[in-house]
This record gives structure tokens, C-alpha cells and sequence, in this order.
């Protein structure tokens, strides 16, 4: 099966500053991706050079088994919502419905009439007066009703009330089980992430930390306590992703192959939310120095 | 028709919490043979979840044989958990009641109590694995 996205090494720089480094991934089509990451770490850059609007300065991407952007075909296969859900405020939903039609190719009239219906949009009303939630919902219709492969969504519910947010990701998924459409959505909500994605990237100062299916990842990673034993010697696959210690005792959050078989070990279950947080907190304190990427287990 | 949920809570992965809750009501007889589960839309459109979460439950029913798929219409309920063992719970019951007597009087409290089975489950659930 084609991968929905795949990058080797891929490297986007600003004159000095890189807003993507060394980024490799190969995300399989058919899933719902997460993208997550603190402010300014590079996930629309990521999903910028995903759709064409930026080019590589180094390595490669393929999206669908392409070149981003390489033809006319290429683009109707590839949805895009921006950040902030940009629409034209002047014009109407009815507009905006008839500019997709006039510039899409593959446009879905009648996918796109039912969705503003369901969502009870009032054709005449012109975009500047929706609320946030509202023009999300034509935003992620104006991306679907061209009947995309794959939709890429940047940061789609960040300014939402969790209501609408709600109802917006109720949408996503029942497109995605209607459609079987692919996903990659970066958002700041590991919560609404745990329960929408089954695939998740961590991307932290512009490097992919981790990725995977998120099943896997919360069955590779676990939280150990136990008493402090001086020389200890722990299984050679295991990955110390973060380390407490204190002068009792010692807890550790580790990426592991093998089961945890020494008893002097409280094993807890982690959620989504404790692992992402890890990986962010291993990247303040060492990632800089010693440039680690832990990328290399998942491929 | 049941209505499925998921507890943000649990700590269960949420195809696994959808499994239990199908499970339950087969137990319970909330759910009978011949009975029609959510669709996948159904659930997806209510939950906002995934939709290989819903798949990748029913999957794991139909694989224990409690419901099976008809294409295009949706899931049924092949068999149920209400019959079988109902007898022998009694029993058992009695057998652990006991047994929590004789925890308290060796002076368990509740939580080492709890401790302690959550643990020789584990082992014996490991046991069982291997």
C-alpha cells in the first residue's frame, strides 16, 4: 500500500534557523494522524511542505506515493484546511460552495450541499458573520467536498469552544469512516487526539522525536518505580525516555521491546498524554546537546 | 440497541472499553441474540472516535463468536453471555467471602486486600498467557 506521507531526512531552513530538520517518517494511508509539539517546533512547516505550498530545502517527501503539488491531479488528491480556517468574509456559504466547484476538478456538488444542510448553514449568510465553529465545519467541507485522499488539517479546532470542537471532530470521523479518507491533524488536545487518532507524530524544535502507531506506543512505554539499587543494570532495549531519582527511590518512563520481568519494578500504564509530555521534557533538558532523535525504532 | 461510551478515565484503551461494555450487556442480557449493535457510523458520529476503534472492537467480538456481520446491514449478536456460568457464581462467591474473612482476620486491610488479589490475578492471568 502506497504510505500516506514518507519523508527521508526532510529539511526545511530560514537562512540559518531550520524549522524542520532531518525529518523521516513513513505514515501508512488509511490512518488518522496526530501531529503534536510545542509552539514553534515545526508542524506547519511539516504540513506546509505536506501540501506544496513550501519546497524542501533538503531531503525529499512524497505524499500518496508523489511529489506535494507536482500536478493538477496531485493537488485534488490532497485536502487542506490552514490554520484559522481562512474564508473569503464577504462572500456567502452558497459562494464559497460554487468557488470550490469552479476550482476543483473532482468537486462533489452534492457531498458538499448535504453537509452545509446537515450542519444547518444557512446558504445566504455570508462568511464573516459564522462562529468559529461554523466556519470550521464549511472550511472542512469546502476540503472534503473535493474528495480528497488525504486531508491535511492545521491546528483545525484550537480556537474552538469544546462544543463545537465536539462537533467538529464528530465530523471528521464519520467523513473518515464514510470516505476512508486519510488524515494528518496537528492540535495542541492529546485528549482529542487519543480518541480521533490511531497514528501519532511528536515533533519538538524541529525534529520528529517519536512516531508510531499510538496503540504500539502506549504498549512500548511504560512508568517504573522502584527502590534505588546502585548499579543497576537495565535490559539493552530499553530507552530511558525519563529519569527520577531520589535518594529511596527511582522511577523511570521508558521504551521497552521486552516485557518487565524484575519484580522490584511498579509497572504503570501511561496515557497518551504522560508520553507526549515525556518526549517534550527529554527535549528541553538534553535533545539540544546531544541531538538525539528516537525516530529510528518505528521504520 | 445499546449505547456505547467511553470513560476518558479508565485506563482502558477505548476499542477494549467497547468490547467490556458489549460483553457486559451480553452478559446482563441487555443485549440478545438476534440484536443489532451501533453501526460504525453510528458510534463514530456519537463518540468522535476513530473508526478502526469501533472495527477493530467488533472484530474481536465476532472473533469470540458473540456477534457476526452481515454486510451492508451491520452486526448481530451471534451468542450470549448470560447462560452457562450463572450456576457456578453462587459457589464461588461463597468460596471468596471466605477467604476475605480469613484476609481480615490474618489483618489485611482493604487495600492490601485489594493488593494482593490484583496481584495473584495478574500472576495467574500471566499463567495463563504462558
Amino acid at each position: 500500500m502506497t504510505s500516506a506521507i514518507d519523508t527521508q531526512g526532510l529539511t526545511k531552513r530560514y537562512g540559518r534557523r531550520s524549522a524542520l530538520s532531518g525529518c523521516t517518517l513513513s505514515i501508512p494511508a488509511g490512518k488518522v494522524v496526530g501531529l503534536v509539539g510545542p509552539n514553534g517546533a515545526g508542524k506547519t512547516t511539516l504540513l506546509h511542505l505536506a501540501v506544496g505550498l513550501l519546497e524542501p530545502s533538503a531531503g525529499r517527501i512524497e505524499v500518496l506515493g508523489h511529489r506535494p503539488a507536482e500536478s493538477s491531479e496531485q493537488l485534488a488528491r490532497v485536502g487542506f484546511v490552514a490554520q484559522n480556517t481562512p474564508l473569503y468574509a464577504s462572500m456567502t456559504v452558497g459562494d464559497h460552495l460554487r468557488l470550490g466547484g469552479w476550482v476543483n476538478p473532482t468537486w462533489d456538488e452534492d457531498l458538499a450541499l448535504e453537509r452545509v444542510e446537515h450542519l444547518g448553514l444557512d446558504v445566504s449568510q455570508k462568511a464573516g458573520t459564522l462562529s468559529g465553529g461554523q466556519r470550521a465545519q464549511l472550511a472542512l467541507t469546502l476540503a472534503v467536498a473535493k474528495r480528497p485522499e488525504l486531508l491535511v488539517l492545521d491546528e483545525p479546532v484550537a480556537s474552538l469552544d469544546p462544543l463545537a470542537r465536539r462537533e467538529f471532530l464528530q465530523s471528521l470521523m464519520s467523513i473518515v469512516a464514510e470516505h476512508g479518507v486519510s488524515v494528518i491533524l496537528s492540535s495542541h488536545l492529546v485528549s482529542d487526539l487519543e480518541r480521533v487518532c490511531d497514528y501519532l507524530v511528536v515533533l519538538v524544535a524541529s525534529r520528529v522525536l517519536v512516531a508510531g502507531e499510538i496503540e504500539e506506543l502506549l504498549a512500548s512505554h511504560h512508568r517504573l518505580t522502584g527502590p534505588r539499587r546502585d548499579g543497576l543494570h537495565l535490559p539493552p532495549d530499553w530507552e530511558i525516555i525519563e529519569e527520577t531519582v531520589t535518594e529511596r527511590q527511582c522511577a523511570l518512563l521508558v521504551r521497552h521491546e521486552s516485557p518487565v520481568h524484575d519484580p522490584a519494578w511498579t509497572v504503570e500504564q501511561l496515557d497518551l498524554e504522560d508520553l507526549v509530555l515525556a518526549y517534550m521534557g527529554r527535549e528541553a533538558t538534553d535533545g539540544h546537546k546531544q541531538g538525539r532523535t528516537l525516530v529510528g525504532a518505528h521504520s | 440497541m445499546i449505547e456505547l461510551h467511553l470513560e476518558a478515565r479508565s485506563g482502558l484503551p477505548p476499542y477494549q472499553q467497547i468490547v467490556r461494555q458489549v460483553q457486559r450487556a451480553l452478559r446482563l442480557g441487555v443485549l440478545q441474540v438476534g440484536d443489532q449493535l451501533p453501526t460504525v457510523k453510528e458510534v463514530v458520529e456519537r463518540l468522535a472516535i476513530n473508526p478502526n476503534t469501533v472495527l477493530k472492537a467488533y472484530k474481536e467480538l465476532e472473533h469470540s463468536g458473540l456477534v457476526s456481520p452481515r454486510p451492508g446491514i451491520g452486526t448481530f449478536v451471534t451468542a450470549t453471555l448470560s447462560d452457562g456460568s450463572f450456576a457456578s457464581h453462587g459457589p464461588l462467591r461463597q468460596d471468596l467471602l471466605r477467604w476475605l474473612a480469613k484476609a481480615r482476620r490474618a489483618g489485611l486491610d482493604d487495600e492490601s486486600i485489594e493488593a494482593l488479589f490484583q496481584d495473584s490475578f495478574r500472576a495467574s492471568a500471566d499463567q495463563g498467557v504462558a
